[in-house]
């Protein structure tokens, strides 16, 4: 079973991040980009049959998909949330190839809008599983930065990763970001002493390493192979996909250096019949790091625990030999909070068609791009190529 | 304004541990069935999904598996307890449990530390489950 070729991506939409919500909320921001990216796949708002979204963080309410629905008056034939946390912009990919080769639909709006700010959770509590508000949240592990911190120690005891080598990541994604006009922090390049004299967060994590909350959305359109060669774009076709989980909270995970990324990407490349080497670029899920830094090893590109030499043995900017998160990476470009994965499924596809810009990667025909929920909770690895 | 800080939500399930902790007592659920240690507690074995679940006693001796060191508040109610240890300990028995390490300084802090149970009565109804350095 495959959905290589059955499907493509033919449109997409994206708002700059921005630190504030300046009045806007998050289905406003859906409604935008819906807009945006029924535009640029040069369709009608009457051609979209099937919506995939995911419940902002900032308005999270149950009947989502509906509350959608309603705002952009459609009429779908096919309507659901992803809710897997980071990896809901990747896992809905697949899902909407799937729909449209069940017969279910033919062309899918994937959209999410998220007004976040680190301020929301002071006065409400996070709406994170009664298993870990019990069991972790007393203990000071809530949120991420704690979760990821205990992976990052965990990975230096185990390996010898540096924080220069994890410190490597955030500035050549500042390098990419600096090339990308939309990049909440794309003014100015950043060295691997800035990021190891910025502020301890949760040790050994530094604050320029952890995302910056934000204000953003994107959203992409997924239509019939037959309906995308007659698009405006040249068609991003889904080749393989794969998804893995078995924890919620990083302290029942079986092991916190060797992740579900893994077996995603195994899948994923099994799928699209695509070795490592054919790659042209990477798009890993970056809510810090570490995150990039266990992407790396565990989706094959180098071997395990050997990370931290990798990167800072390989340029990773947009013109480097594994250019990786060419947009900036969510680190750079901001996490408008659960649309921070949709940047990177965006940035994928935005380079297959060619439309990079000043950042454009010479001859890109094929990507890897990773989805990531929670803390390593969640994995979804896509492989996406031009050639159906 | 000063935040409570985060306690429990206890269960009608998990109400047997956080009792045996307000008595300085550490105990687990065990499968009758498969022997599988189990935490946190539930209604069925997460291995062999049985409903045959026991509570017993353990050692309280474990190992550091990780840890982190906060500098900001991970919620308003601890901001006086920073900065903060926030651990991993893995039980002799198996389980791992989010916990603080106590009677350390933060540079004392090393992965596989042999560390003991601590009960922290934190407020007239909470006894937090914490660990200190054997």
């Amino acid at each position: 079973m495959s959905l290589r070729g059955k499907a493509a991506i033919t449109g997409f939409a994206e708002m700059p991040p921005q630190k504030r919500p300046e009045g806007k909320t998050s289905l406003g921001i859906i409604a935008e980009m819906a807009r945006g990216a029924i535009a640029d796949a040069g369709l009608e708002k009457s051609d979209i049959d099937g919506l995939l979204t995911a419940a902002s963080l900032s308005d999270f309410s149950m009947l989502w998909p509906s509350a959608v629905v309603e705002y952009l008056h459609l009429k779908p034939r096919y309507f659901d949330q992803v809710e897997l946390g980071g990896a809901s912009s990747a896992g809905m990919v697949w899902r909407a190839a799937a729909a449209i080769e069940a017969g279910m639909c033919t062309s899918v709006l994937c959209v999410i809008g998220d007004t976040w700010d680190s301020k929301l959770f002071v006065n409400k509590p996070p709406p994170f599983p009664a298993t870990e508000l019990e069991f972790d949240a007393p203990y000071g592990l809530s949120g991420a930065n704690a979760g990821y911190a205990l992976i990052a120690r965990r990975h230096m005891h185990e390996f010898g990763t540096t924080a220069e080598q994890l410190a490597k990541i955030a500035v050549d994604q500042r390098t990419n970001a600096c090339a990308n006009p939309q990049a909440l922090f794309g003014k100015q390049l950043i060295t691997i002493e800035d990021v190891l004299n910025s502020r301890m967060i949760a040790d050994p994590l530094r604050l320029l390493e952890i995302v910056s909350p934000a204000t953003g959305g994107g959203a992409f359109i997924v239509t019939s192979a037959d309906r995308a060669e007659q698009g405006p774009n040249r068609p991003v076709y889904p080749l393989g996909a794969g998804e893995a989980g078995e924890h919620s909270s990083i302290t029942r995970a079986p092991n916190m250096t060797h992740s579900l990324v893994k077996p995603a990407a195994d899948q994923a490349f099994k799928m699209a019949g695509v070795s490592r080497d054919q790659i042209d670029f990477i798009q890993p899920y970056d809510c810090y790091t570490i995150t990039v830094l266990v992407t790396l090893e565990d989706a094959g590109f180098c071997a395990k625990g050997e990370g931290g030499r990798f990167v800072e043995e390989n340029d990773l900017t947009w013109r480097g030999d594994l250019p990786c998160n060419t947009h900036g990476g969510q680190l750079s470009f901001g996490q408008p909070g659960i649309a921070g994965g949709m940047s990177q499924v965006i940035e994928g596809v935005r380079q297959l068609m060619g439309r990079g810009e000043q950042r454009q990667v010479d001859n890109a025909t094929i990507g890897y791009v990773n989805g990531n929920g929670g803390i390593m909770a969640e994995q979804c690895g896509l492989i996406l190529g031009v050639e159906a | 304004m000063s935040f409570p800080r985060p306690v429990p939500a206890v269960t009608d399930v998990s109400r047997p541990y956080w009792q045996a902790a307000r008595e300085h007592r550490l105990d687990l659920q065990r499968c009758d069935d498969c022997n599988e240690w189990i935490f946190y507690p539930r209604q069925v074995c997460c291995e062999c999904l049985s409903s045959a679940l026991s509570w017993r006693q353990v050692s309280g001796l474990g190992s550091v598996y990780t840890y982190t060191i906060l500098h900001v508040p991970p919620h308003p109610g601890l901001v006086d307890d920073l900065p903060m240890i926030v651990a991993v300990v893995k039980l002799d028995e198996g389980p791992q449990l989010t916990t603080n390490i106590v009677d350390c300084r933060p540079e004392e802090m090393a992965i596989d530390m042999p560390v003991t149970v601590f009960f922290d009565d934190v407020t007239d109804s909470t006894t937090l489950v914490k660990f200190r350095p054997l």
